[in-house]
C-alpha cells in the first residue's frame, strides 16, 4: 500500500521504524490475585525489564493508565528504586496501550528520556470491576452525566455499547451466530496458552446457549474480568539492538482517535461505524502498509462484537461484512490472519488491551509462550500443530496490528514489524 | 440552590453550578421535554452540553420538542449491574431518535435520547411490553416525577401513532435454533 499523501495528521515519516518494543512482562491472570495493584505493577515492570535484558537503571521513563483503580508510576518506580526523567499517568481503558506507545516515542524523540516502561496493573475482578460492581461504584447520588446513563440502569460497557451492536445487526444482517465465532476461535487459541484463565474450548452453540447478559450479548460474548499486571518497554531502535530479543519495531501508531461527539457518539451516525473508520486513515499511512499486509491481528475483544466492528472499520473487510469475516476461519490459528492468538480478553484475561500487544511482540519474536518443547537456546521449537494444548505460534509472522477499543467512539492502534 | 430528588431509591442531586442540567430536569418537571438550541446555528443538542457541539457557540435557549420519536436502537438488560434494577429484569434501554432534526447536521445525525421503556404511568415496562418493541417502534415521552420540581424523561409506546407492522428485534428464535442445531451436530 502506498502511503497516503492526503492525510496530514500523521507522524513525521522519519519516525516510522525507529522505535521498538523490546521487553514484555506480566503476572498470572487470576480471579483473586491475593495482592495489591502496586505489587502486580512492580512484578510486571521488573519482569519486562529483565525480559529486555536491561537493568533498572536503563529505564528512565514510565507511563501508565488506570480508571481510578490502580497505583501511579511514582509508587512502582519508587518500590523498584528507579529514578525517572519522565513519567505520566493517565485515565483510560482499552484505547490506552497503543496511544501510550505513541507518547513514549514522542517523549523519547523530544529528548525527555531514553527508555520507557508502560504498565497497567489492576485487580479487575477482586477489587474494582469495570462494570461498576465490586467495591466501588454505583452508590453515589445521580448528578451530571450519570443522569443520562446510570439513571436508566445503563452503566456497564455492555449496556453502553449494545445499541451500536444491535444497529449493526439491523443495518447489515449480522447474526449472533457469526459473532459467536469470535469467542469460539479465541477459546481455541486460549487452549494453547498455558497462562489463559479460561483454557476450555467452547463452540458457537455454547456461546448462543449461554445466558443472556444484555442483548445482543450472551455471557460468553463478554470478556473475563481478571487481576493482573502487564508491562511493555519502548526504546529507540538503536538501543533495541543491545537488547535480548528480536525487537518488535513500531511502524505506525494512532492514539485515541475519535468519532464526532466523542462520548456522545450515538448522536453522530452511522452508530454502527466505530472510531476505526477515522483511525485507519492515520494508521495505515503512518505505517506504510495496509490491512492486506498484516499477518496477525489483536482486535480488542471486550466483547465478541468489538473485534468484529474494529476489523471491519480498519478495512480488513468491506463495511458490513464483519460477520462473514469473523466466521470465515481467517482468524483461526492456521488461517490467513489469526486474531488474538493468546485467547484475548475473552479467554486469557482482561488487561485493557496491553496483553494483546505483549502477545504480538512475542509472536514477532517467533517465541510465543505455548507448550512446545524448549530448545538448547531456551527458545521454543514450534510445531505449528494447532490442536488443543499444542502450538500457537503463527508461522513466519513478520507484521501485526493491534486495534484497541475504548468505546464505539474512541480507538487506538499499532502496527508492529519483526525487526530482523 | 441544589435540586434534590429520588428515583427508584437512588438519590438525585443537581448542584446549583450545573445550570444546564438543572434547567433540563426542571423543564421536564414543568411538563415538557426541552432541549438546548444554539443561538448561533439554531441546532438542538442532547444530552446537555456547555457549548454547541456543531458550531462551538456558548449561547443557547431552551426549546420545547414534541416528545415523539422512533426507537433507533435498544439494549435489553437481563443481568442488572445496579441492584435497584433487579426487580425489573429484563428491562429495556432505548435509544430514541426524536422527530426533530433528523439527518441534521450530517446525513446520519439526529437527536438520539436515552431512556427506559416504561408504561404510560412511568413504571419500568413489564415483559409483554418489552417483547413488543424493536427498532422502528413509535414512542412518546413520559415525564416521571422525581421530586424537587424535576422529572426524568422516559418512553412508552405511542398508542396514537401508526406502528410498523413488524419492528426489528433481536432474532431470538433463530438463535435458539442455531444453538440447538449446533448442539445436535456435536
Amino acid at each position: 500500500m502506498t502511503p497516503r499523501a492526503d492525510v496530514d495528521a500523521t507522524a513525521p515519516k522519519h519516525l516510522r521504524g525507529k522505535y521498538a518494543i523490546v521487553g514484555v512482562g506480566e503476572t498470572a491472570y487470576t480471579r483473586g490475585s491475593g495482592t495489591t495493584t502496586r505489587a502486580l505493577g512492580t512484578t510486571a515492570v521488573r519482569r519486562a525489564v529483565a525480559d529486555a535484558g536491561l537493568a533498572m537503571a536503563d529505564i528512565d521513563g514510565m507511563l501508565s493508565y488506570n480508571g481510578n483503580d490502580s497505583v501511579p508510576s511514582t509508587a512502582i518506580a519508587g518500590d523498584l528504586g528507579m529514578r525517572l526523567n519522565f513519567y505520566m499517568d493517565c485515565h483510560g481503558g482499552g484505547s490506552s496501550t497503543e496511544a501510550l506507545v505513541g507518547i513514549a516515542i514522542g517523549v523519547i524523540e523530544a529528548g525527555l528520556c531514553k527508555t520507557v516502561a508502560i504498565f497497567r496493573a489492576m485487580n479487575g475482578y477482586s477489587q474494582v470491576r469495570i462494570g461498576g460492581t465490586g467495591r466501588s461504584r454505583g452508590r453515589s447520588a445521580l448528578s451530571g452525566d450519570a443522569l443520562f446513563g446510570r439513571a436508566f440502569g445503563q452503566l456497564s460497557a455492555a449496556q453502553m455499547f449494545a445499541p451500536t451492536f444491535m444497529r449493526h445487526m439491523y443495518e447489515y444482517g449480522t447474526t449472533p451466530e457469526q459473532v459467536a465465532h469470535v469467542k469460539a476461535i479465541h477459546s481455541e487459541h486460549a487452549s494453547n496458552n498455558p497462562k489463559a484463565h479460561y483454557r476450555q474450548r467452547v463452540t458457537v452453540a455454547d456461546v448462543l446457549a449461554s445466558r443472556m447478559i444484555c442483548k445482543p450479548l450472551h455471557l460468553l460474548d463478554c470478556c473475563v474480568e481478571t487481576d493482573n499486571g502487564n508491562c511493555l518497554i519502548v526504546t529507540s531502535l538503536d538501543r533495541a539492538k543491545d537488547c535480548r530479543h528480536v525487537p518488535a519495531v513500531v511502524l505506525g501508531v494512532v492514539g485515541r482517535c475519535s468519532k464526532p461527539r466523542m462520548d456522545n457518539y450515538h448522536q453522530s451516525g452511522p452508530i454502527s461505524t466505530v472510531a476505526g473508520a477515522y483511525a485507519k486513515d492515520i494508521l495505515w499511512p503512518n505505517a506504510g502498509v495496509g490491512p492486506e499486509d498484516i499477518q496477525a491481528t489483536g482486535a480488542y475483544d471486550a466483547f465478541t462484537f468489538t473485534t468484529l466492528l474494529q476489523l471491519e472499520d480498519y478495512g480488513f473487510c468491506k463495511k458490513g461484512e464483519g460477520g462473514e469475516y469473523v466466521s470465515s476461519g481467517i482468524m483461526r490459528l492456521g488461517g490467513a490472519r489469526p486474531n488474538n492468538t493468546s485467547g484475548g480478553h475473552l479467554c486469557e484475561g482482561y488487561t485493557h488491551g496491553i496483553a494483546m500487544v505483549i502477545e504480538n511482540v512475542r509472536q514477532l519474536r517467533h517465541d510465543v509462550d505455548d507448550s512446545c518443547p524448549l530448545g538448547a537456546d531456551g527458545k521454543r521449537r514450534h510445531t505449528f500443530d494447532y490442536a488443543e494444548g499444542g502450538c500457537r505460534q503463527v508461522k513466519d509472522v513478520a507484521l501485526t496490528a493491534n486495534l484497541g477499543w475504548a468505546t464505539p467512539g474512541t480507538g487506538s492502534a499499532l502496527v508492529l514489524a519483526r525487526g530482523d | 440552590m441544589p435540586l434534590t430528588g429520588e428515583y427508584l431509591g437512588m438519590a438525585v442531586a443537581i448542584d446549583d453550578v450545573d445550570q444546564p442540567n438543572q434547567a433540563f430536569y426542571t423543564h421536564c418537571g414543568s411538563g415538557a421535554l426541552h432541549l438546548q438550541a444554539c443561538r448561533a446555528c439554531d441546532l438542538m443538542r442532547y444530552p446537555t452540553t456547555t457549548a454547541c457541539p456543531w458550531c462551538s457557540a456558548a449561547e443557547h435557549d431552551w426549546r420545547p420538542v414534541s416528545g415523539k420519536g422512533t426507537v433507533y436502537s435498544y439494549c435489553e438488560v437481563h443481568h442488572a449491574i445496579a441492584p435497584v434494577f433487579r426487580p425489573f429484569l429484563p428491562y429495556q434501554i432505548l435509544l430514541v431518535q426524536l422527530d426533530e432534526q433528523i439527518g441534521r447536521p450530517g446525513e446520519h445525525d439526529g437527536l438520539r435520547v436515552t431512556g427506559n421503556l416504561v408504561t404510560a404511568a412511568g413504571e419500568l415496562a413489564p415483559s409483554p411490553l418489552v417483547n413488543a418493541i424493536g427498532i422502528g417502534t413509535r414512542v412518546r415521552v413520559v415525564l416521571k416525577d422525581i421530586g424537587g420540581g424535576m422529572a426524568l424523561p422516559q418512553w412508552t409506546v405511542d398508542e396514537a401513532a401508526e406502528q410498523p407492522a413488524k419492528p426489528w428485534r433481536y432474532p431470538e428464535q433463530a438463535v435458539a435454533a442455531a444453538a440447538a442445531n449446533a448442539s445436535a451436530m456435536g
